[in-house]
């Protein structure tokens, strides 16, 4: 970066300093373009592709073109439409397993951390045993016992199965903070446990937290797909996984009808791979040592 | 040495009890009735018959006795190494099956995790001393390791196997062989396990690179570089240091990384066809073959289990901390 502004740091704070940092690095900058370019597209897309996703509206095969952008399938669905569905239940499946992994994975990691003690040891215990275990064989036995399956009961179930390693370094970083002065000071004031934790402790880290929940949430679209490629994906719904899905079912790779499992595997490769250049650029925006200026 | 091997020792024997439970209670807890579901699908409409075929297969798989004794039942049963009947290849035993797919799976992921991290680690410290380098492996790295693991797989298949007709894209060997011990069949058998070790290995490989990368980067702005640079030590004694002080937490990352590469080769192996566990636990779901769903899934945690203790066994030769027992190899 070659800006030469530097911000007067008396009249703007350190959150708008982050601000101001983070809006002039070009990772953070280019990553969160392309993630949420395609947020908008999921979420805006579907109100104007008015039809049904698994419609059968066109000719069959047929590569891209005017009157269908990404071409249609063996069965002559909208490959577009599909694409467009698919961003939105991924982007869903996401948000919810990154919120309930972190939710676990912080009141684990802040529990035992802060209290230490037996109760550390059994939910060490615990983080570890949830580490070994290998997620997506268990996840694909688990959803393999649901009969109806949906976007929202996957990504509980991503949830519950990768929080472990938040809550090993939420863990490690607040066994650090919790000897600090202010936070003993915070104690001798007779406030709680919990608002200690979140007054005192959390701010402490926030930087650390937003960016495990960033790779919480490439976590989950990345397993949600592969899931969905299995054949465990939402009966109701379409996914960029089930559209990679079908286009293996039907042959699509010897037909050559690459339009059908392409763009999904863009799309996921696009939205993971911007989480996690966001997230180096973040890294460089709250560690002053990593600015290139 | 021992508080350490005690402790891993006691967190992987609780993982396979819990691991042994879920199996157990699933089945058992979820909504829906395997054993009915198979009734329908044979379609028996005569109910006299549906309650005679039911009774067979709650006797046949021990439904008709009280859950407790279900559960020691199943213990029972695993110690002797009976994971019960497949549903799916009805009168073999799900062990059998399961040890006829676990040499395609294990010829898979062995070589491929071993050398994408010996590979990714080589690349990672060189991508730390080299900005050109740097420059090309971190956004390649983030690539490979953004990629779906079935996605790769499939563009492979498309391109290595379709448009350029190098290499076959589906199944273990060509149905035209038989299994023998001959060249030809092993040269075939090496060209179908081509791809789906080749994609294997590239989806692994950004990750490492990038860990080593930052490791080493990070050794380097450390005390003890800092002190020995300024003794003078030449460059490259500095950087083996700084290399060796890295492969610590790799070491440990190899064994947590295993389960996420476990599901990757499940899905790779969906895409080729290729006749390991991955292809039968399609085929379980498919049918809906719950014994040897939950069979594939023990073995699979075995194996993770069995691989972490190893890596530990490396980590305390490599580290002599964890011999002395002092900090180090975290537990």
């Amino acid at each position: 970066m070659t800006t030469s502004v530097t911000p007067d740091a008396d009249v703007i704070g350190k959150r708008s300093e982050h601000l101001y940092f983070a809006l002039r690095n070009p990772k953070v900058v280019i990553g969160l373009t392309i993630v949420i370019g395609l947020l908008l597209l999921g979420v805006i897309g579907p109100f104007f592709l008015n039809n049904d996703p698994n419609e059968y509206i066109g000719p069959k095969s047929e590569g891209p073109s005017g009157d269908f952008w990404l071409g249609t399938t063996y069965f002559g669905q909208d490959v577009f439409s599909q694409f467009v569905h698919g961003l939105r239940s991924s982007y869903l499946v996401g948000g919810l397993g990154a919120v309930i992994a972190f939710a676990i994975g912080l009141s684990v990691g802040f529990t035992a951390g802060y209290r230490g003690g037996i109760v550390d040891e059994l939910l060490n215990m615990l983080t570890n045993v949830v580490l070994v275990l290998p997620a997506l064989a268990v996840l694909i036995v688990i959803s393999s016992y649901l009969e109806v399956r949906g976007v929202v009961s996957q990504g509980i179930i991503i949830g519950l199965f990768s929080w472990p390693w938040v809550a090993r370094a939420v863990r490690a970083q607040s066994f650090t903070l919790r000897n600090r002065d202010y936070v003993d000071l915070a104690k001798l004031t007779g406030k709680r446990a919990p608002q200690i934790i979140i007054k005192e402790i959390m701010p402490n880290m926030a930087s650390y937290l937003l960016m495990s929940v960033i790779l919480l949430f490439g976590g989950a679209i990345l397993f949600a797909a592969m899931l969905d490629f299995i054949g465990l994906g939402p009966t109701n719904a379409v996914s960029l996984g089930t559209m990679m899905q079908q286009s293996m079912a039907w042959s699509a790779l010897h037909l050559g009808l690459w339009w059908w499992f392409v763009p999904p595997g863009v799309a996921i490769t696009a939205i993971v791979g911007s989480l996690y250049i966001t997230n180096v650029g973040l890294d460089e925006v709250f560690n002053p040592k990593l600015r290139e200026m | 040495m021992g508080r350490y091997f005690r402790r891993k020792l006691l967190i992987y024997g609780i993982t396979f009890f819990i691991a042994v439970t879920i199996n157990f209670a699933i089945p058992r807890l979820m909504p829906g009735d395997p054993v009915a579901r198979m009734l329908s699908r044979n379609a028996v409409s005569n109910p006299e018959s549906s309650e005679a075929l039911r009774s067979y297969f709650d006797n046949l798989f021990g439904l008709d006795v009280p859950m407790w004794q279900q559960y020691l039942n199943y213990w029972g049963a695993l110690f002797q190494g009976d994971l019960g009947v497949s549903i799916f290849a009805f009168p073999s035993s799900v062990s059998s099956v399961v040890l006829d797919a676990l040499p395609y799976t294990l010829a898979l992921l062995l070589p491929s995790i071993l050398l994408s991290w010996f590979v990714g680690n080589g690349l990672g410290a060189m991508a730390a001393r080299n900005k050109l380098l740097d420059n090309t492996v971190l956004p390649i790295g983030y690539l490979f390791t953004a990629v779906p693991y079935m996605w790769l797989a499939i563009l492979l298949a498309w391109t290595g196997g379709i448009i350029l007709g190098w290499f076959p894209v589906a199944g273990g060997y060509s149905f035209a062989l038989l299994p023998a011990p001959t060249w030809t069949f092993f040269v075939d058998l090496v060209q179908h396990w081509f791809l789906p070790f080749l994609s294997l290995f590239v989806v692994a490989l950004g990750g490492w690179a990038i860990g080593m990368r930052n490791l080493v980067i990070y050794e380097l702005e450390s005390d003890y570089t800092n002190y020995m640079q300024a003794l003078g030590a030449p460059q490259r004694l500095v950087r083996r240091y700084a290399f060796r002080n890295a492969m610590l937490p790799q070491i440990s990352g190899l064994a947590l990384q295993l389960g996420v590469v476990v599901g990757g080769a499940l899905v790779t192996e969906a895409v080729f066809a290729y006749p390991g566990l991955g292809s039968l636990m399609l085929n379980a779901i498919q049918n809906q073959d719950f014994f040897l769903l939950q069979g594939i899934l023990l073995f699979i945690v075995i194996g993770v289990l069995l691989f972490n203790f190893l890596a530990d066994v490396v980590y305390v030769l490599v580290d002599p901390r964890t011999r002395l027992g002092l900090e180090g190899g975290q537990s």
